[in-house]
């Protein structure tokens, strides 16, 4: 079996949550496999260590060039190292969507994308699950591995493995010549709004289903009953219906409440990318079929232009 | 600048559920109507705005059949100036990479100083771009929701998490796949589209861009859907039956247990 | 002597008039085509019967008969001033007052004079002192200079009037210290008042008076005339032409452009209005008559919720355009851009097209049209708000605003009341009645009981009635009047060949807006009926009996809220009405705003999509009127005014206070005997 590679996001010195959830999606591919880790970055003994924890290998790669995530420099780093025929395992994010396709084509490899499953692999081929049309139909996909493979895998889909502690190696020696054509520049930070929902233990949010902007109002009035506050999805603001303050989501901001009760939202993997810490999800859709009703831990089948001002009075009246 | 958008025909879903064929192996095509992919429109309104602003032109090309050229027109009537339609039977069943390689081959063809693509497709991997640009050996950026001009080189915006932007500076030639919400794209009535009905559309197959037909298409693939099926339901939330008011008081019990009624 | 004088002075005030008048009239040779003018006779008519039953409509009547009295004086004065013109070159004799007749004009010109004078000092003393609020300019458009111009210019006719009896009554004291004759004076008019006043001088200082008035009155005269074209008194001017050149066929919205006929109109370089000579002869006269007396947008339901759209303005920022691009000397400014410049995208987007403005301009200014044409022109160039490209897009490919699908149309009649039928007759089936549902009594989960209450209407009548099934898409209706005119011909096209197809010899719609596109935008369609007054036939054939209202019901206050689209736009008032009071037990009150003053529940069609920045829904303005006329139940009879003022009753916090209900509702629910 060929060797798996997990890249392995980091912040502040932590782990990224996708670091376990690979490991994880390694085990499907081959459960006896040994999951070498790739951390790159400057600075980053920490990291490393706190990899190694679950790793058996982790591969250090150290270099000012890396201080920034820049999908060009990581590329160009790992073709200097990486053995051919390897899986190469990432996650379904803003980076991942960056490096994965492109890795793949210079690495002469197979490249699966946004894989929410993987079934294991009979022969050179990898048996994995994708979903398409946001999540309505899922599709199996298969995938030759002969020249090894990179996988793109859903955040949050894959229970954290428990792994196995190992060391941590060196690579640093063996970037080569990381030039690019691409450089970062900086980070411009979203304005923070009025409120700041990364922080709120109870979120009500809103989605499509509102259909109006005056609508709002009612979700507002419930928040204020609950003693919660408002948070919604992406064609929200897309609408330019509430500042992108209080998108949650991949290209929001992930949040991590007590409860998050879903108005009215279909629940993409883009918008439950940024619901983190196992919240009690209440999802309240009128579309029994939507994807939310999956991932959440109570529904109600009902349409929210009606059902939310009846709740909002009861809660009122308690 | 000469600017190359590629773009893809897709099922229009957004108020249809999906369904699957009675063979269980396709959705269900028959009632569905096809329109260009969302994302893949924000590219094309932003590469007419600049074009509009720096000079050049918009070629907006596709891989697919000759009902694809009806999404050429569309964004040749929101002002790309050509469509190239890149169609042979050795193309079909080509996975992402069979795709990147038929477009690098049409880049080749052209002159280009900016590829675009759309981010993703409601039924795609969000792959194209990144395995195109890599074929090309150019610069790339995904999610680009900003984009700005400068002398050889353009400083791009990346939607990050966090609702944060990622600011690179990216030489040209160079390939981005866009973001929705980057522009605010123009209508196209039906009197557009019929203004652009008689423009000629070149369509180009293997043997025009020059590519061995072994190496795209079913074959040559790699990555292949073998089937759709309806995800597994139920194992989710518990779902709250009865009337209104009893639901209601069932939700407002699990909400105070749970912290969610201050 | 002084007849040349007075003949300089009338070549100068001729000239001036001629040369104003002439570059005032050059846009209307620069812009588009505009309607050909027939039925002359109707028009005339129009001339006559307008002012005098607009003018005074209510709530504007001490404005609306200060008018006519000052419209009725100026024209009884109109020979008056040309004799008193003439006088001049004879000597300042007043020609005519040997005979009887000459007399007898004299004297009714006095109190003409004496009545515009009296109507004059009240109007400068109303705009000036009294102020009534509709003349306020809002801040965001600009400084009122309209008002202390309306003071002066009345204040100036006044003085011109008074001049004239200064004339008259001088001339009077003058023969009479010559010891002359001279005409019958009427006492207590202007002219008698001026006779005494001045009784006391000798001739020669009488004739010098005479004199001297004559050419100040002459100068004022010519100098009065010449400022008419500056302002809202072009209107005295431009007013009777553009009334008889009114649209005549209401609710109808005109062609892309006059004289371009279906087949070639694809073939225009350029739909609706983009510049200012994109506007037709006819709607720029408008912007000339306009006489800013602000009851468009006193009506206007958009300016009473704050939208950013006051038809007012869209009067006076056109007229300002022409002026000011079209000077009175020095070459034609070049054109710019109208959206973005001079109008607003949400001003123009902010209309829903309900027809207030027109019913109550006094001068019958088309608003509709020119607002459908500047959207005409946004479409064109691809200007068009997101939210409103999705459900565009969505009638272009599945032929409803959702996007939903062609074989889900005819789903509601799936769970029909019992004993009630309808054929879907795209399966080939034939009917005589054709039901034509249109999208929102189809789709919306709410609509389609409305869907069901009038296939029970229809059922219970004992009509053989079928509906077009998956075969029907959108009338669009506001397809057209959102400016995307191929769109609305290619749905047009569509619908007529399979209401051709379907053999039907009768349509019937419980929709307005499709009632008003079968009526006013297809052609060639059998007799269209609203089901109120399908309804109505039936029960006065007696083939449909109501039976009496339950004790909870007759509790209940009933209004009627007049949806724009059936009544305005096609003037069905009564039917309703009447059957409703055709219920046993019905009590029903109307709003103080209802039939042609209707107030428009927020706009039906795609304006459902559009989100307008607005202080306060239209609807829930509306629902406060029903509360405040006493009612608890808003009966309405069109399923976007239903949709809207359910969502206002929730807004407005009146849920379990009020409720509103479709007539076909109220009657599928009484039917009986």
């Amino acid at each position: 079996m060929a060797q798996i590679f997990a890249y392995i996001l980091h912040s502040n010195g932590e782990l990224d949550d996708s670091a376990l959830e690979l490991l994880a999606a390694a085990k499907k591919i081959d459960p006896d496999v040994d999951v070498t880790a790739i951390v790159t970055g400057s600075g980053i003994d920490d990291v490393c260590k706190k990899a190694a924890e679950s790793f058996k290998t982790v591969w250090k790669i150290d270099s000012d060039a890396l201080s920034y995530p820049n999908a060009e420099v990581v590329r160009k780093a790992l073709l200097n190292m990486l053995p051919s025929d390897c899986f190469v395992l990432l996650p379904q994010d803003t980076f991942g969507m960056d490096l994965g396709p492109g890795l793949s084509v210079k690495m002469d490899s197979a490249f699966v994308g946004d894989v929410v499953d993987i079934e294991g692999v009979e022969g050179n081929t990898l048996k994995t699950i994708r979903q398409e049309f946001s999540g309505q139909v899922s599709t199996h996909v298969h995938c030759d591995v002969s020249a090894g493979a990179v996988i793109n895998v859903r955040p949050g889909v894959f229970q954290p493995a428990e792994g196995q502690a190992g060391e941590v190696v060196d690579k640093s020696g063996e970037i080569g010549d990381v030039s690019a054509k691409r450089k970062f520049i900086e980070i411009q930070e979203a304005e923070v709004g009025e409120v700041d929902i990364t922080k709120s233990e109870v979120l009500v949010s809103v989605g499509r289903g509102i259909e109006d902007e005056e609508n709002l109002e009612m979700v507002f009035e419930l928040a204020e009953a609950m003693g919660a506050d408002v948070s919604c999805s992406r064609p929200i603001v897309d609408a330019k219906w509430l500042e992108k303050s209080r998108q949650v989501g991949t290209s929001g901001m992930t949040v991590k409440p007590k409860v998050y009760m879903a108005l009215g939202i279909s629940g993409s993997f883009q918008h439950m990318g940024g619901v983190k810490g196992n919240p009690f999800i209440v999802a309240i859709n009128k579309n029994p079929k939507a994807p939310i009703f999956q991932v959440a831990d109570v529904g109600v089948e009902a349409d929210i232009l009606e059902f939310v001002p009846e709740l909002t009075e009861k809660i009122k009246e308690l | 600048m000469e600017i190359l958008v590629c773009v893809k025909r897709v099922p229009d879903t957004a108020e249809n559920e999906i369904e699957l064929n009675a063979e269980g192996n396709d959705i269900e095509r028959d009632d569905l109507v096809y329109s260009v992919n969302e994302w893949d429109n924000y590219a094309v309104e932003e590469a007419i705005q600049m074009v509009d602003k720096h000079g050049g032109s918009v070629t907006v090309v596709t891989v697919g059949d000759e009902e694809s050229e009806e999404v050429l027109r569309r964004e040749m009537a929101m002002g790309a100036e050509k469509g190239i339609l890149l169609s042979d039977d050795a193309f079909e069943g080509s996975d992402g990479k069979g795709v990147a390689a038929i477009l690098k081959a049409a880049v080749e063809k052209g002159s280009y100083d900016l590829i675009m693509t759309g981010a993703q497709a409601d039924e795609g991997y969000a792959q194209v771009g990144g395995m195109l640009a890599a074929m090309l050996d150019y610069p790339y950026a995904s999610l680009v929701n900003s984009i700005e001009v400068g002398d050889g080189k353009l400083k791009v915006g990346r939607e990050v998490e966090g609702g944060n932007i990622e600011m690179n500076e990216i030489e040209l030639p160079c390939v981005l796949s866009i973001q929705t919400g980057i522009n605010e794209p123009r209508y196209v009535g039906i009197r557009g589209i019929r203004k652009v009905a008689s423009v000629e559309i070149p369509a180009m197959g293997a043997s025009d861009l020059g590519i061995d037909a072994g190496s795209v298409g079913e074959d040559a693939a790699k990555v292949r859907r073998i089937d759709y099926f309806v995800p597994e339901m139920g194992e989710g939330a518990e779902m709250l039956e009865g009337s209104t008011d009893e639901i209601i008081d069932k939700l407002i019990e699990l909400l105070k247990s749970k912290g969610g009624i201050k | 002597m002084e007849a040349i004088l007075a003949l300089i002075i009338v070549a100068a005030g001729v000239a001036g008039v001629v040369y104003v008048l002439a570059r005032r009239m050059a846009p209307l040779f620069r812009a588009a085509k505009g309607p050909a003018i027939d039925r002359i006779g109707e028009r005339l008519y129009g001339v006559y019967w307008f002012p005098h039953h607009r003018m005074p409509r209510p709530g504007y009547e001490v404005a609306g008969y200060t008018h006519i009295t000052t419209l009725v004086s100026l024209i009884v004065l109109s020979i008056h001033v040309l004799m008193v013109i003439y006088s001049g070159f004879v000597g300042f004799e007043i020609p005519g007052l040997e005979s009887a007749v000459g007399v007898g004009y004299a004297v009714i010109s006095d109190i003409a004079l004496t009545v515009l004078f009296i109507a004059c000092v009240f109007a400068a003393v109303r705009r000036g002192v009294l102020k009534p609020p509709r003349y306020e300019v809002p801040e965001k458009y600009g400084k009122d200079k309209s008002r202390p111009w309306a003071v002066f210019l009345v204040s100036f006719l006044a003085a011109v009037a008074l001049l004239d009896m200064i004339y008259l009554g001088s001339d009077a004291v003058a023969a009479k210290a010559a010891e002359e004759g001279y005409r019958f004076i009427l006492p207590l008019t202007g002219t008698w008042f001026a006779a005494i006043i001045m009784s006391g001088l000798s001739a020669s200082a009488a004739g010098t008076v005479n004199v001297v008035s004559y050419f100040i009155l002459l100068i004022g005269i010519f100098v009065f005339v010449n400022l008419l074209p500056f302002d809202r008194l072009f209107h005295t001017i431009t007013g009777p032409v553009t009334v008889f050149c009114k649209k005549l066929e209401r609710g109808s919205v005109k062609p892309v452009q006059w004289g371009v006929d279906d087949e070639s109109v694809a073939d225009l370089e350029s739909f609706g209005v983009k510049k200012f000579e994109d506007f037709n002869w006819k709607h720029i006269l408008d912007f000339y008559s306009c006489a800013d007396c602000g009851r468009c947008s006193d009506n206007c339901p958009a300016n009473a919720s704050g939208r950013p759209l006051s038809p007012r303005f869209i009067s006076l920022k056109g007229r300002d355009y022409a002026f000011s691009h079209y000077p009175l000397k020095g070459p034609f400014v070049k054109n710019e851009p109208l959206v973005g410049d001079i109008f607003s995208e949400d001003e123009i987007w902010s209309c829903t097209t309900c027809g207030a403005c027109e019913e109550e301009c006094p001068v019958t200014i088309e608003y509709i049209d020119k607002i459908v044409d500047l959207r005409r022109g946004m479409i064109d160039d691809g200007n068009v708000p997101q939210s409103l490209q999705k459900p565009l897009n969505a009638l272009g490919k599945r032929g409803n605003p959702w996007g939903k699908m062609e074989k889900k149309r005819p789903e509601w009649i799936k769970e029909l009341p019992e004993g009630v039928t309808i054929k879907d007759l795209s399966s080939g089936d034939t009917a005589e009645t054709l039901y034509f549902v249109d999208s929102m009594s189809s789709y919306d989960d709410r609509m389609m009981d409305l869907a069901r209450a009038t296939a029970t209407v229809l059922s219970a009548a004992g009509a053989d009635a079928g509906i077009l099934g998956k075969n029907e898409k959108d009338s669009a209706n506001d397809v057209r009047r959102f400016g995307e005119e191929m769109l609305f011909m290619e749905l047009r096209d569509h619908n007529s060949e399979m209401i051709a197809g379907s053999g039907a010899g009768n349509i019937v719609t419980s929709d307005p807006h499709a009632l008003n596109a079968l009526k006013k935008d297809y052609k060639d369609m059998p007799p269209v009926e609203h089901i109120s007054e399908f309804a109505l036939r039936k029960l006065k054939e007696g083939t449909l009996s109501f039976a009496s209202l339950d004790e909870e019901e007759k509790g209940k206050i009933y209004t009627y809220h007049d949806p724009c689209y059936l009544g305005r736009h096609n003037q069905v008032y009564d039917p309703p009405r009447e059957v409703m009071d055709a219920i046993p037990g019905m009590n029903r009150v109307e709003m103080s705003r209802c039939r042609d003053r209707s107030f428009c529940c927020g706009g039906g069609g795609l304006m459902l999509f559009y989100e307008p920045e607005e202080e306060e829904r239209m609807g829930v303005h509306r629902v406060r009127m029903a509360k405040e006329a006493g009612a608890n139940v808003i009966v309405t009879a069109c399923p976007f005014c239903l949709t809207n003022i359910e969502d206002a009753i929730k807004v407005a916090g009146l849920e379990g206070e009020m409720e509103a209900l479709d007539l076909c509702e109220l009657v599928a629910r009484h039917i009986g005997s």
